[in-house]
């Protein structure tokens, strides 16, 4: 092939030949292993990958996919979506967010319950819009209720940045971002009981795609190091995540425990340099951030630096956003899948109870949530 | 939320903050903000993530991909024609 053409970087990285070579490749070297490899992928968009392709049924029996954390929607708890909930309803404010935010529910209702109430809440493409609507609306405040990882945080900064730039004064912004290795090493090092268990259980890790476009390969380095758990950072489509495998599968064999990167065609170890400048000019860590299932993480979550919190709508709105921790549905047990500790089918309520129509946790209402890839794709649609 | 499309710079606007790409035919608008200046020119390929071009594809390592997974099924085909010799040659029924 001489030259790359648009169609190659979504047919051949999908191609059903491939993938079945690949599907060869790991059951002869997973052969070779007298032991069971447990992989988490840590990100949903794998996840989704995963189910969407059917790769449980292409990878030997010894070869074990543990649904990881990496679903922001998932693991926000319901007291944040309730600050979101109280915002919105300020009929002064339009409160404004990205992806399936809109149909989680809080413990006052969803966004979309407060739009039905006269709630201005407005679902964007681009944190940018968050201008136009703006300009349009000099009378309203836009909070933005920013939500991601890694992948998102430098959108969120880049829409400050413009706001600082362009002297919008009506612009807020409630923040939301956490960021990735913090939680993979929770997930490791937690004593909780439950996780401790769980902790046997995770010997490598297929890194997130996105997450480390923006932050490099760099961030996982202590995982091989200090951990013991190879990383290979993977791209999302099948073909990747196949390739991904096979190469955690052949560091086994050949007794290696690294960090490698199969998506190289858009990581590197260092990763987007402005991407990080901008996050780092506007935000700082919180020392806790609480994600739901797995508690307080600390060092895991991101605020805006002080000197711009008269842009926190936390800050600004302190009056009426109330501090309490709210638990989960007691049925739901989205903190167990979040944790890796359980699959959505050993829920009672998936698929009766809970459905992406009718959502109980958070994992059935993100389109990257592990429930509503395996209602999805477990042919229940 | 993660998920992030590969897409074609088909223009860049004349500030240098905003591109038009192509993504399997369909034109949108992208912000260059997160690139840095002269990080985009047309004809590269990105990935597109909420209204942002995130990052560069690099072409080398695309194709060398694609290389690898070409190599991979030859090496496949091979293998298979050598089983299906074996195979007969140690068949019973000869």
């Amino acid at each position: 092939m001489k030259k790359l053409q648009l169609n190659n970087l979504y047919d051949n990285f999908r191609d059903g030949e491939t993938i079945k070579a690949y599907a060869k490749i790991i059951a002869k070297d997973a052969k070779k292993l007298n032991r069971d490899i447990n992989i988490m992928e840590v990100c949903g968009g794998h996840t989704h990958t995963i189910m969407k392709f059917g790769l449980p049924q292409l990878v030997p029996s010894n070869i074990n996919f543990i649904h990881g954390p990496g679903c922001p929607v998932c693991i926000m708890p319901k007291e944040r979506i309730d600050h979101a909930f109280i915002l919105a309803m300020q009929s002064d404010v339009i409160l404004v967010t990205l992806g399936d935010m809109i149909k989680v529910p809080g413990s006052k209702g969803s966004l979309q319950n407060a739009r039905s109430k006269g709630a201005d809440v407005r679902f964007v493409y681009s944190p940018m819009e968050c201008i136009k609507i703006a300009k349009e609306n000099p009378t309203k405040k836009i909070v933005f209720f920013a939500i991601g990882f890694e992948t998102t945080t430098p959108m969120t900064a880049v829409l400050l940045d413009q706001v600082m730039k362009q002297n919008i004064s009506n612009i807020l912004f409630h923040i939301n971002h956490v960021t990735v290795p913090e939680v993979m090493k929770e997930l490791i090092n937690s004593r909780d009981i439950h996780i401790d268990s769980y902790n046997n259980r995770i010997d490598a890790f297929l890194g997130p795609s996105h997450v480390s476009v923006i932050a490099g390969s760099k961030i996982y380095k202590e995982f091989p190091e200090k951990y013991g758990r190879p990383v290979v950072v993977s791209g999302f489509e099948p073909v990747d995540v196949m390739q991904g495998i096979s190469m955690i599968v052949k560091q086994f064999l050949e007794n290696r425990c690294e960090l490698e990167i199969q998506y190289r065609r858009v990581v590197n170890y260092n990763g987007n340099l402005n991407a990080q400048k901008v996050i780092d000019r506007y935000f700082e860590k919180v020392s806790l951030f609480r994600w739901r299932g797995l508690g307080n993480v600390a060092d895991s979550g991101l605020k805006l630096k002080d000197e711009y919190s008269r842009y926190n709508a936390e800050v600004v709105y302190a009056n009426i956003l109330p501090k309490a921790e709210i638990e989960d549905h007691k049925l739901c047990i989205c903190g167990d899948i979040l944790r890796g500790m359980a699959k959505p089918t050993e829920c009672t309520i998936f698929g009766t109870a809970c459905k992406p129509t009718n959502p109980i946790g958070s994992c059935m209402v993100s389109s990257e949530g592990a429930c509503s890839a395996y209602y999805k794709y477990g042919n229940l649609l | 939320m993660c998920l992030s499309i590969p897409s074609k710079v088909v223009k860049i606007s004349e500030d240098k903050t905003v591109c038009t790409v192509d993504t399997m035919g369909v034109k949108r608008d992208a912000s260059l903000l997160m690139m840095g200046e002269d990080g985009v020119k047309i004809g590269d390929f990105v990935l597109l993530h909420i209204g942002f071009v995130m990052e560069k594809i690099d072409e080398k390592e695309a194709l060398s991909s694609i290389e690898t997974y070409k190599e991979i099924l030859e090496a496949m085909d091979e293998e298979e024609r050598r089983q299906a010799i074996l195979e007969d040659d140690n068949c019973a029924n000869r």
